[in-house]
């Protein structure tokens, strides 16, 4: 049996789709069996991330109301043999799914799966009541900004009364420079105040924004500080203890030298 | 046998029908009136549709078994649904109870962003108020945690009470009808542990080790309720 994780945030645009994008790819390629869920019904986006939009014959919508059985509905990543996408769909809202049916496709791709990442939609409504439905695990981003931080404190407040356990935190889109001057709330703060166990902190890098226009998770990319980042949140994930990644923008041995030889 | 005053009046309010007891009398006195009525006198208005019964004792204490007993005769009208008994009177571990536990709260959470936590009396919380979170109470607040959000003692107009915290950082501070935020009044002194009070309706905040000079009854006027 595997585990249903939900990505959520509360506020909209700080990562979700992008975090469960990469995520899923991650654990793929990490060996795991992964099937993304995108519950996003109405606002589906996880497909365009993921390069797989014009594979969709059926969506969520049409498994809950019987249309197709739950596997014809699945796309299979070609490029990952062990990664499955069940995409939302684009033309109903997000009360054409009952909480108790995404419970049971999350019930049945458990047994398939060993991880079911489950994009929740922005809000508190019943698109976020559908998410959490099946979930066993919840994960919330965030990123270094008052409102979202705001946000994913009143996500967790709700995520308590579910039975998806303590969420972990993932803070999305760290600018460290600005964190060093003390424009940006800084991890301590946060943590300080969702007190949540952190997972991942991900550093705002263009090539996320690059690489999920051209349809491709950043994680295939190994050069990416967001993907390294991204690729030790699915580390953590399966236990593995990996030290946080530094914030500091190239700060390697050769950048030094550069400096040294006056290079810049 | 010339008629005597009636042990029981029967009124009929928009809710159900109200059950006076005279409380002056013996309580089989009592029982036998409410017998008499329920199945001889009062036939025509205690059948047809159900009927929501409220029963009022009056000053006269009833055990749980009188209770039943009063239940159980008006309980033969199929359609007489006793929705409360109320009587003025309370026993004394009654009373204690109900002060013991309208006097002091302790809980033990974070109250987040939305959430709001209502008391009725002093509060003890063990945790944070995060920014967007609100405690109300009727008593004092005491917060042993930071307290970043809202908070609001002496809801029903109690000026003699005190918020306090171990970390005080609020969003807005109200004490009975006074609202107060950082920086008006008080600004954030240390972020150590302070209390909000009024003094002449204007809220001030100081050092926790003030408390003992500016509300030096507060313990004691709790003990002795």
């Amino acid at each position: 049996m595997g585990i249903g994780i939900v990505i959520t945030s509360g506020k909209g645009g700080v990562g979700k789709t992008t975090t469960s994008a990469n995520l899923g790819t991650a654990l793929a390629l990490l060996g795991q069996k992964v099937c993304m869920v995108d519950t996003d019904i109405g606002l589906r986006n996880l497909d365009v991330v993921m390069g797989l939009e014009n594979r969709i014959i059926y969506d969520l919508v049409d498994v809950a109301e019987g249309a197709c059985r739950l596997p014809q509905a699945l796309i299979k990543d070609k490029r990952f043999e062990n990664l499955s996408l069940l995409p939302a769909a684009q033309t109903k809202d997000k009360s054409a799914v009952s909480p108790e049916q995404m419970e049971e496709i999350v019930t049945q791709l458990k047994r398939e799966f060993d991880y079911v990442i489950i994009d929740c939609p922005a809000g508190i409504e019943q698109g976020f009541r559908n998410a959490v439905a099946g979930a066993d695990q919840a994960i919330v981003v965030t990123t270094p900004e008052k409102a979202a931080v705001r946000d994913a404190d009143r996500i967790i407040g709700l995520l308590e009364r579910e039975r998806v356990g303590m969420p972990k935190l993932v803070i999305n889109r760290v600018r460290s420079h600005m964190m060093k001057n003390g424009d940006m709330l800084d991890v301590e703060d946060i943590l300080d105040l969702l007190a949540i166990d952190l997972i991942g902190v991900v550093p705002d890098d263009d090539y996320v924004i690059k690489s999920a226009n051209q349809g491709e998770p950043a994680v295939m990319n190994h050069e990416s500080r967001a993907s390294i980042a991204y690729r030790n949140v699915a580390r953590r994930l399966l236990g593995e203890a990996v030290p946080l990644q530094p914030l500091e923008q190239k700060g390697g041995v050769l950048h030094k030298m550069r400096k040294f030889f006056g290079l810049k | 046998m010339t008629t005597v005053k009636s042990k029981v009046t029967i009124k009929g309010t928009k809710d159900g029908l109200v059950f006076f007891m005279d409380d002056a009398c013996s309580f089989d006195e009592l029982l036998e009136d409410v017998r008499e009525k329920i199945e001889h006198s009062h036939q025509q208005i205690l059948s047809g549709p159900l009927i929501r019964v409220s029963i009022k004792l009056g000053k006269r204490y009833c055990s749980p078994e009188q209770q039943e007993q009063l239940t159980q005769i008006i309980r033969q009208k199929g359609n007489l649904v006793i929705h409360t008994i109320e009587a003025d009177v309370i026993t004394r571990e009654e009373a204690f109870a109900e002060r013991l536990k309208s006097q002091f709260s302790i809980q033990v959470n974070t109250v987040r962003s939305g959430q709001v936590l209502e008391f009725d009396g002093d509060l003890l919380l063990l945790g944070d108020v995060n920014p967007g979170g609100t405690v109300r109470s009727t008593g004092s607040i005491y917060v042993l945690g930071n307290l970043r959000g809202y908070a609001h003692a002496g809801i029903s107009g109690d000026t003699q009470v005190i918020i306090a915290a171990a970390v005080m950082s609020p969003t807005q501070l109200r004490i009975a009808d006074v609202i107060s935020k950082p920086g008006e009044e008080w600004t954030n002194q240390s972020g150590g542990t302070e209390f909000a009070y009024l003094e002449n309706e204007t809220m001030l905040v100081a050092k926790m080790n003030y408390l003992s000079r500016i509300r030096p009854d507060l313990g004691s006027k709790k003990r002795e309720g």
